[in-house]
C-alpha cells in the first residue's frame, strides 16, 4: 500500500532544466508567480492544474514562444543544462533556444508539405544541406515516434492524409529530428481517440530514455500514467512538486488533493 | 482525509458512491460483531442453538464481502479514484477481506461451542476463554469505531493491545497443555477449548488490520510489520 516510486531516490538524477523564481506577466497581467522547480533529466514532468492555472504559460517560456507577444515579460530564469544558459534572458537567441527544444501542441499541426518535408524541416531551416544526412535522421525520427512502418512507403505523400494520431506522431517526429534536449508538450492527446492516445503515451515512455520531457496535461489519470514526477499548479503558482506516485496516493497539500480527487477546491 | 471530505466531490453520484460503500462495510462490522459476541456466549454458555446461529450467519457475512467488492472494483473501474478516494476504496477492500476471516473464525467457535456442548463442562466454567473473548471483543468494536471515525490515536492503541491478547491466548495455551497431560480423557474438551482461544487471538490480529488500514487512509502510512513507535513519531512529524 505504501506508494511505490519508479524512481530509486538513492539514484541521483541529474537536472536538466533550473527554474528559479520564475514569474510571467501578460502586460500587467501576471501570469506566473515565482515558480521554482527542476526538470530531471530524461525523466517525465506532468504539469497539471485547472485552466488559467498557468501551466500552459509556463511551458511556453521554455521555449520563448511568448516573445511573439510584446507586453510580456519574465522574471526570474530558466537554466538549461549543462551550460547553464539562461533561456529566458534576452541575451540568449530565441532562436537558439528553439534549436535546443522541441514543442508539440495541441492539436496536430502539420506543415502543407510532403510527410518527409514535414520531418526535414527543422533541420533544413538549421541550414543542413547533406542530403544523405537528412534522410537517415528523417527516417531515425520517424522510428523514434514510432511512425515509421506506417510511412516508409508514403514518404513524398501530403502530411495531411495522415490519420489524427499519425499526424501527431509526425509532428513529434518533426520535433525530434533536429535532437532536442528537451521535449514540450502542450496537451498532446486531447484531440485524439483512446487508441491514438495510448500510442503517444507508450511513445513518451519510450522517448524519455533519450530526451528529457515536460508535459501539460488536462487528463490527470494520463499524468498519472506517464509522468515520473508531477507539478500542481494553481492560480500562476506552484502548490506542489513531487514524485508521481505520492502525488496521486498521498498528496501533502489540500489544494492538491482536492483537485486530483474532484472536489470543490 | 476526515469524514467529511466524503460528501465534497464536484460530482453528488461519486459522494454516495463512496458514502454507500463505506456504509456497507460498517454494517458488514456490525454483523461481524455481533457473530463474534453471539459465538462467544453459545460457547460459554453451552447453548447449541445460538451456536447454529452463529454457523448460519456466515453466508451473509460472506455475502456482504462479495457485495463490497463488487462495489469496489467498480468504482475503481468508473471513477479512477486518487489519493484519499483511493485509499478509502483499497483500505475498504482490505477490511471487507479481514472482516469475513473475522466471520469464519467466529464460524469455528459456534462450531466447537456445538461440540463443547455435548461434552462435560469444565468445573471452572470458560473463564479464561470468556476473559480472552470479552477483550477481543472489545477491541473489535474499537476498530470498527476506529474506522467509522477515522480515529487515530484509537487505532494506534488497539494495535498495541493486540499484544496483550496475544499473551493471554499464549497462557491459555500452556494451560491447557498441563490439563492434557493431568487428565488424557479430556483431550478433546480441551483441545476443542483450545482452538476457541486460537480463533479469538486471531480475530484480534484482524482487528489489528482494521487498525493499520484506518492509519494508512487519514495519513497514507503503511505501519503493517514495521516499528510502530517510530511510525507513530513520523506521522507526529507530519
Amino acid at each position: 500500500m505504501a506508494a511505490i516510486s519508479h524512481i530509486d531516490p538513492k539514484e541521483a538524477l541529474a537536472v536538466k532544466a533550473r527554474v528559479e523564481q520564475l514569474s510571467f506577466y501578460y502586460g500587467d497581467a501576471q501570469a506566473l508567480n515565482r515558480v521554482s522547480l527542476d526538470l530531471a533529466e530524461r525523466r517525465i514532468t506532468a504539469l497539471i492544474g485547472a485552466s488559467g492555472c498557468g501551466k500552459s504559460t509556463f511551458l511556453r517560456c521554455f521555449n520563448r514562444l511568448h516573445d511573439l507577444y510584446p507586453e510580456s515579460r519574465y522574471e526570474g530564469q530558466i537554466l538549461l543544462k549543462p551550460d547553464d544558459i539562461n533561456i529566458i534572458s534576452k541575451a540568449v537567441d530565441p532562436l537558439e533556444v528553439r534549436l535546443r527544444i522541441g514543442m508539440v501542441f495541441q492539436k496536430p499541426n502539420p506543415f502543407p508539405k510532403t510527410i518527409f518535408e514535414n520531418v526535414a524541416y527543422g533541420l533544413k531551416v538549421r541550414g543542413v544541406r547533406d542530403r544523405h544526412f537528412i534522410e537517415e535522421r528523417v527516417e531515425g525520427a520517424l522510428r523514434q515516434a514510432s511512425l515509421w512502418a506506417e510511412t516508409r512507403d508514403r514518404l513524398q505523400d501530403s502530411a495531411m492524409t495522415l490519420s489524427g494520431g499519425q499526424q501527431q506522431r509526425l509532428c513529434i517526429a518533426r520535433a525530434l529530428a533536429p535532437q532536442p534536449e528537451l521535449l514540450l508538450l502542450d496537451e498532446p492527446t486531447s484531440a485524439l481517440d483512446p487508441i491514438a492516445t495510448a500510442n503517444i503515451e507508450e511513445l513518451l515512455s519510450e522517448l524519455k530514455e533519450q530526451v528529457t520531457i515536460l508535459i501539460v496535461t488536462h487528463n490527470m489519470q494520463q499524468a498519472a500514467r506517464v509522468s515520473d514526477f508531477t507539478a500542481f499548479m494553481h492560480l500562476g503558482e506552484l502548490v506542489e512538486f513531487g514524485d508521481t506516485d505520492t502525488v496521486f496516493t498521498t498528496p501533502r497539500q489540500k489544494k492538491t488533493e482536492d483537485y486530483i480527487t474532484g472536489r470543490y477546491g | 482525509m476526515d469524514t467529511r471530505s466524503l460528501s465534497q466531490h464536484i460530482s453528488h453520484e461519486y459522494n454516495q458512491e463512496l458514502e454507500a460503500v463505506r456504509s456497507q462495510l460498517l454494517s458488514m462490522g456490525g454483523l461481524v460483531e455481533q457473530q463474534i459476541n453471539q459465538a462467544l456466549q453459545a460457547l460459554v454458555e453451552g447453548d447449541s442453538q445460538l451456536a447454529e446461529t452463529v454457523v448460519q450467519t456466515d453466508d451473509r457475512v460472506n455475502q456482504m464481502e462479495i457485495t463490497i467488492d463488487e462495489e469496489c472494483s467498480r468504482i475503481l473501474a468508473r471513477r479512477q479514484p486518487a489519493a484519499s478516494d483511493l485509499r478509502l476504496v483499497i483500505a475498504i477492500i482490505k477490511a471487507s477481506t479481514d472482516l469475513e476471516r473475522m466471520g469464519d473464525e467466529a464460524q469455528k467457535i459456534g462450531h466447537l461451542a456445538v461440540s463443547l456442548a455435548g461434552q462435560d463442562r469444565p468445573s471452572g466454567g470458560y473463564r479464561e476463554i470468556d476473559q480472552l473473548g470479552q477483550a477481543v471483543q472489545a477491541m473489535v468494536r474499537s476498530a470498527l469505531d476506529a474506522f467509522a471515525r477515522l480515529e487515530v490515536d484509537t487505532a494506534l492503541r488497539i494495535i498495541r493491545e493486540d499484544k496483550l491478547i496475544n499473551r493471554e491466548y499464549e497462557a491459555i495455551a500452556r494451560q491447557c497443555i498441563d490439563y492434557m497431560m493431568e487428565d488424557p480423557h479430556r483431550v478433546r474438551r480441551v483441545l476443542d477449548s483450545m482452538w476457541a482461544a486460537r480463533s479469538l487471538e486471531r480475530i484480534g490480529d484482524h482487528a489489528k488490520n482494521l487498525c493499520e488500514y484506518v492509519i494508512y487512509l487519514v495519513h497514507g502510512k503503511d505501519v503493517r510489520h514495521g516499528n510502530l513507535d517510530a511510525a507513530e513519531r513520523e506521522l507526529l512529524q507530519q
